[in-house]
């Protein structure tokens, strides 16, 4: 009982937040590879970064180092960039494909 | 506290996670995944990374999220409708989801396994000062550089989405 | 375990007296808006129209909460919720003033003093968008969808502007702390200017001041720039289908959104609650001052008055101004007090100047709108931005 207390004053492990963090980017996996809607394979993407970084600020405390933090600044920077372009992308094949519907747009011709 | 913070907000992005997977609706899972990166700031804050956690609600929940639901708003985008899906794919795909976890996270806890703890507060170096500094310091040139990306990135999407002028 | 109950306390106190601001700022504006519009706004409902605001609430709650079948029921419902519940959140890190001492307890006068304040607001405007998105799309009405998308996109560009204006008073003051914000704006120039953001040394950040301003009114989706939700453009824009608490709602958001801009711009700009002459020169006589004329001028109304429960109302209410005046005078409240009485006197004004031009001003066409935040708003809060920081550094 006493140690099992002593575990919970102590703080949570580390290798902790990276099972959490494998765990959101298999999730994103697994969305990614499974819908069909371009707009939702786009989210899952964002949540396989989101997991990423969710890894990079865990060791940027376990080394108590920032450089964690600055990748992730950077991810954040290059994700917004990426929607941004992408969303533009899905705009224009909508229009020219009237479907977002990934199996429909399986060929260059139109 | 600190267990009970972890595991209530991991539980939150977690199931939040599993809905963006799962719903049918594109506005549905936009929403969840709002409640995984808000999830994710309040662990950012136990992990001593304020700066971080204010930057991911300002920028992606706040800004890029906000492009997403435009987007499903403007397009229209309706329900997915469910397509045939192979039996295998469909029997194996979550064991074999689970298996994959499963090594991963023998893995981790074999490599990381004592690699310390989280604390609220135990890492003070998280501060927008020493980001910034950092940023403007070690990390000047990626800094000047995500700007040049940012501008190709502004430059793309005007040329995209604009009308064509016939 | 003690600190838990201060700041559950704490946290009871600040939500009662916000809720009841709310309310009452409703009063107030109709009230100002009517006198400038040369009428006399509500009077009928207690003396001067006092309990109107009761009334509201209690024709809002009790009528009957319309769910129209056609609309999308869970964002239906999620998004006035949402709205709320992200304008109230940044209430939390304001400070109102100074500590405060009570039964041997010392606490600041501030629900939570983190050392990012200032980005927690910012993060509660960017999700502000959400619930009038939400609502605009769930009603599933073309009016409404694109009175919510007309007001998310103007609030996400004006939110340009207002960050960068927010990022000038923050290079002079090195720190993004609210409560470090003000204390690093105390002391005065030659003996008399205040230190106050917008009189600060390397460079007075005036225009940062006014494009802050002009970006609030933006945000909040107030007059000039409230095409999006005006009732008689695209009929009410994005909360046409809502009715009774729901409707409420919305409205209690975009006053809580008024009131944190205010505080925001009282705290970064114009010095929170430092007063703006030294004590020395009798500055902590200016409240019970006010309040001693206010009283006398209740009085001598009273006296002749211009309706007829004049005669018993208004000597009541002098009465009562005269008692706070004289409370502002104890000298063991003056220094939880006064930092107080400043503090709500300058968010107060910026609220009144909020109505003021309400009341004035005709509203911007939406392209108008945007291209304004655009092509001139966001350049010039750039600039400002550069001359700061090259100035600062140039100072250092």
């Amino acid at each position: 009982m006493s140690q099992l207390l002593e575990t919970f004053n102590s703080g949570v492990p580390v290798s902790w937040y990276l099972l959490l963090s494998a765990v959101l980017f298999a999730l994103g996996v697994a969305g990614f590879v499974m819908r069909r809607n371009i707009i939702t394979v786009f989210m899952c993407i964002e949540l396989m970064l989101n997991a990423v970084n969710l890894s990079f600020v865990a060791f940027a405390n376990q080394h108590r180092q920032v450089s964690g933090h600055i990748f992730t600044f950077f991810v954040m920077v290059v994700a917004a960039a990426e929607a941004a372009v992408g969303l533009a992308i899905i705009l224009t094949v909508f229009k020219n494909r009237e479907t977002l519907n990934i199996d429909e747009i399986d060929s260059l011709k139109n | 506290m600190d267990h009970l913070f972890f595991f209530l907000f991991g539980f939150i992005a977690v199931v939040c996670a599993i809905n963006v997977v799962l719903q049918k609706h594109p506005i549905s899972s936009a929403l969840s995944l709002i409640g995984v990166m808000g999830s994710i700031a309040v662990l950012y804050l136990q992990l001593g990374a304020p700066f971080i956690a204010m930057a991911q609600i300002i920028v992606y929940a706040g800004a890029v999220m906000v492009l997403f639901i435009f987007v499903i708003m403007l397009l229209n985008a309706g329900s997915e409708e469910q397509r045939g899906r192979s039996w295998t794919a469909q029997l194996l795909g979550i064991p074999a989801l689970m298996v994959f976890l499963g090594l991963i996270a023998y893995f981790i806890q074999r490599w990381f396994g004592d690699a310390g703890v989280v604390k609220f507060d135990n890492f003070q170096g998280g501060t927008a000062q020493n980001v910034g500094y950092a940023l403007f310091t070690d990390y000047l040139l990626p800094f000047e550089v995500t700007s040049v990306l940012i501008l190709v990135a502004i430059l793309g999407a005007i040329v995209l989405a604009r009308k064509e002028l016939d | 375990m003690e600190f838990i109950v201060i700041t559950l306390i704490k946290t009871a106190i600040i939500a009662f007296v916000l809720l009841t601001t709310l309310a009452y700022l409703q009063w107030v504006e109709r009230k100002v808006i009517a006198h400038v519009q040369v009428r006399m706004g509500p009077s009928r409902v207690g003396p001067h129209g006092l309990l109107q605001p009761l009334a509201d609430v209690i024709k809002l709650i009790t009528k009957e909460g319309v769910l129209p079948p056609h609309v999308n029921k869970f964002f239906y419902l999620l998004a006035p919720f949402f709205a709320v519940f992200m304008a109230l959140l940044s209430i939390s890190v304001i400070p109102f003033g100074t500590s405060i001492t009570l039964f041997g307890h010392t606490t600041a006068m501030q629900m939570t003093d983190l050392n990012v304040g200032i980005l927690v607001i910012l993060a509660n405007s960017s999700m502000g968008v959400y619930g009038i998105a939400l609502g605009g799309w769930a009603s599933n009405n073309k009016y409404s969808l694109l009175g919510g998308l007309r007001s998310s996109a103007q609030m996400i560009s004006y939110e340009l502007p207002l960050s960068l204006a927010v990022a000038s008073p923050l290079l002079i003051a090195g720190t993004l702390s609210l409560r470090e914000i003000v204390n690093m704006q105390a002391g005065y120039h030659f003996g008399f200017i205040p230190r106050w953001a917008i009189f600060a040394y390397p460079f007075p950040q005036i225009f940062a001041f006014i494009i802050f301003m002009i970006s609030a009114f933006a945000e909040t989706n107030r007059i000039p720039f409230d095409l999006p939700e005006a009732e008689n453009e695209l009929v009410a824009g994005f909360h046409v289908e809502y009715s009774s608490m729901k409707f409420a709602a919305f409205f209690m958001a975009e006053y809580a959104n008024m009131v944190t801009v205010c505080s925001v711009a009282t705290l970064l700009f114009l010095g929170g609650w430092l007063p703006p002459w030294p004590v020395a020169y009798g500055s902590n006589f200016v409240a019970s001052a006010i309040l001693f004329v206010a009283g006398a001028v209740c009085i001598y109304h009273g006296l002749n008055p211009a309706r007829p429960f004049d005669r018993y109302t208004l000597p009541v209410f002098g009465v009562m101004f005269f008692g706070l005046g004289a409370v502002m005078l104890v000298p063991f409240m003056v220094p939880v007090l006064m930092p107080l009485f400043w503090f709500l006197a300058k968010t107060g004004f910026l609220l009144f100047v909020f109505i003021w031009i309400r009341a004035t001003l005709p509203r911007f066409r939406y392209d108008q709108l945007m291209g304004f935040a655009w092509k001139f708003l966001f350049p010039v809060a750039l600039l400002n931005l550069l001359v700061t920081g090259l100035l600062v550094a140039l100072a250092s």
